[in-house]
């Protein structure tokens, strides 16, 4: 991946050492980024930037509210705090669900682009 | 006038021309650009924005009393492409930012472009009206209907110039063929098919037909656990109308050939660079998925913008690039932020000049890259309201990587991630230059122009 400037050149096994070395150089500072992203996050997903982000990505935009899934954790809450959607907006309903509240505000009246002015 | 290449990099600099939009602050989202288009002459400049505006700049022509404005362009004209909606049964609000601008080539005197947001294509006339009918008989200059029984005589309405309005207009709307996020529009060769693309599908449809297209790829797996990757971007060969390519999150790209078969789920080529194992790490697959696929003009090469650089490939050869780019190699010992602040999802753009013999790409910082393939000379360069002065020629720009910092370098903890350059476009024949940075369009041409 990190291929030097205008060839397509990588390390094979029987390749030489000097290259092996250099690619392991180039390559170190993505591990040792992987390693802090670890340490902050060990509960990070098993597959590596696997289906969790790709899920995200198709899901992407999707402020989710369900009056029916609303009204029933209410029912179920009864007196206590309702569930508000914590730090991941996106993630699908659940008990963690938009509240009216947490939901953006529908975009005001269309004026015209700056660019034109 | 010649590409890049006329000079080698040598005689050839990069001045300021223009600058459009606010100098504020603070940025409203409405008023992100996010995408920029020339259209096949490069006398016309569109761009799009989040809040699902497009703005058209034209060229002015030449004019001996004002000779410096040569070249410039101004406001031609603007509408609202898109608008917020909300789908009621998934409870989705779909945005109306327009992802994707692509004109058709021009067969008469009205413009035409094609605009989508995620889930909506819509093909735009955009016409000039220079003349005006007077004298109608049923009503009104003022466009009152008139008591028909005062009418006692006839006359013939005749047609009077009038101040130039240019009108766009919606002609065809392609809606509800795409369950996922569209991110690609690509007009075919033929004039008369154009391709989009969602995370899963491609479509193909008629320019004439609005309720009917053709599923020509699906990659959606029966049971969606097992999704291991999405359709990033795709595009129609220039020249061969039957040809097409798409790239994945997983960089790859494959070819398809629509002879072959109606679906082209089964590709004709496929292109991937192997990947050494022993250097894979939590970040390789989500830093290979290609952002943008752009063929050549002369339809040899394509081009792929990954995270970190940009890739050319012979038509002819899969297994590997034959040139490979290095757009910002200093951010990959700052992976662990990027992926913290989102920045390593960004979806950045490149694309080719008019000649095939340089490459351009954004970056951090407004800065932006550009590539010459023949000398293998590269240079940096930044979108500034500072270097804004007319016809200032652009400094180059340097990252310090480490060790002391030079005097005009700039460290990469300084690096503003919030002023990123998505999107560029290289007018089609000319060393005419559109930059996008957040809410301002910066047009940069060469000093010899």
């Amino acid at each position: 991946m990190a291929a030097p400037l205008g060839t397509a050149a990588r390390a094979d096994d029987t390749g030489d050492e000097k290259q092996d070395a250099q690619e392991k150089e180039a390559v170190a500072p993505e591990r040792a980024e992987e390693a802090k992203l670890k340490a902050k996050y060990p509960n990070l997903g098993q597959r590596p930037g696997g289906s969790d982000f790709l899920m995200k990505r198709l899901q992407k935009g999707q402020k989710y509210f369900d009056s029916g899934d609303y009204n029933m954790a209410k029912a179920k809450m009864k007196n206590k705090q309702l569930p508000s959607t914590g730090p991941d907006k996106n993630l699908v309903t659940g008990d963690h669900i938009p509240t009216p509240q947490d939901l953006p505000q529908r975009k005001s009246s269309l004026v015209t682009s700056k660019l034109a002015g | 006038s010649a590409g890049v290449a006329g000079g080698g990099g040598n005689d050839f600099q990069w001045c300021f021309s223009q600058v459009k939009g606010a100098i504020d602050e603070d940025v409203a989202e409405a008023d992100i650009i996010s995408t920029v288009e020339f259209n096949y002459s490069g006398d016309l400049l569109a761009t799009g924005d989040k809040g699902g505006r497009v703005v058209i700049f034209q060229r002015e022509q030449e004019n001996k009393s004002r000779p410096h404005s040569r070249g410039e362009y101004n406001v031609y004209s603007t509408f609202q492409s898109h608008e917020p909606e909300f789908d009621y049964l998934k409870s989705l609000e779909i945005e109306e930012k327009i992802n994707k601008i692509r004109w058709l080539p021009q067969q008469n005197a009205a413009h035409f472009l094609l605009s989508t947001n995620d889930k909506t294509i819509k093909l735009w006339k955009i016409s000039e009206r220079d003349k005006r009918a007077e004298g109608y008989n049923l009503k009104d200059e003022d466009g009152r209907l008139r008591d028909p029984f005062r009418i006692t005589a006839l006359r013939v309405p005749i047609l009077k110039p009038m101040d130039l309005m240019v009108e766009a207009s919606p002609r065809r709307i392609f809606a509800n063929a795409h369950t996922y996020h569209i991110n690609s529009i690509s007009v075919n060769s033929d004039h008369e098919t154009y391709l989009s693309a969602d995370d899963l599908r491609i479509n193909l449809w008629h320019l004439e037909i609005t309720d009917r297209s053709f599923n020509i790829v699906d990659i959606k797996p029966a049971n969606m656990e097992e999704l291991t990757e999405v359709i990033t971007a795709a595009e129609f060969h220039p020249h061969h109308c039957n040809v097409f390519v798409y790239s994945s999150s997983k960089g790859t790209i494959r070819l398809c050939d629509m002879r072959s078969s109606a679906l082209c789920d089964r590709h004709s080529k496929f292109f991937e660079e192997p990947e050494d194992p022993s250097s894979r790490s939590f970040f390789s697959e989500i830093i290979s998925s290609i952002s943008d696929v752009k063929f050549s003009h002369s339809g040899r090469y394509m081009m792929t913008r990954d995270y970190l650089s940009v890739k050319v490939w012979d038509l002819n050869m899969e297994n590997r690039p034959v040139e490979t780019y290095q757009v910002h190699e200093y951010l990959r010992s700052k992976l662990c932020s990027l992926y913290e602040n989102d920045c390593i999802f960004d979806k950045f753009e490149c694309c080719w000049n008019g000649s095939d013999s340089a490459i351009m790409t954004g970056s951090y910082n407004n800065f932006f890259r550009m590539f010459d393939r023949n000398t293998r000379r590269d240079i940096t360069l930044e979108a500034s309201r500072e270097s804004s002065k007319p016809r200032a020629i652009l400094k180059p720009r340097k990252v310090c990587t480490g060790g002391k910092r030079k005097k005009d370098e700039i460290s990469v903890d300084s690096l503003d991630f919030n002023k990123k350059i998505l999107h560029t476009a290289w007018h089609p024949m000319e060393n005419i230059i559109a930059v996008a940075a957040t809410n301002n369009l910066y047009i940069f041409q060469d000093k010899i122009n």
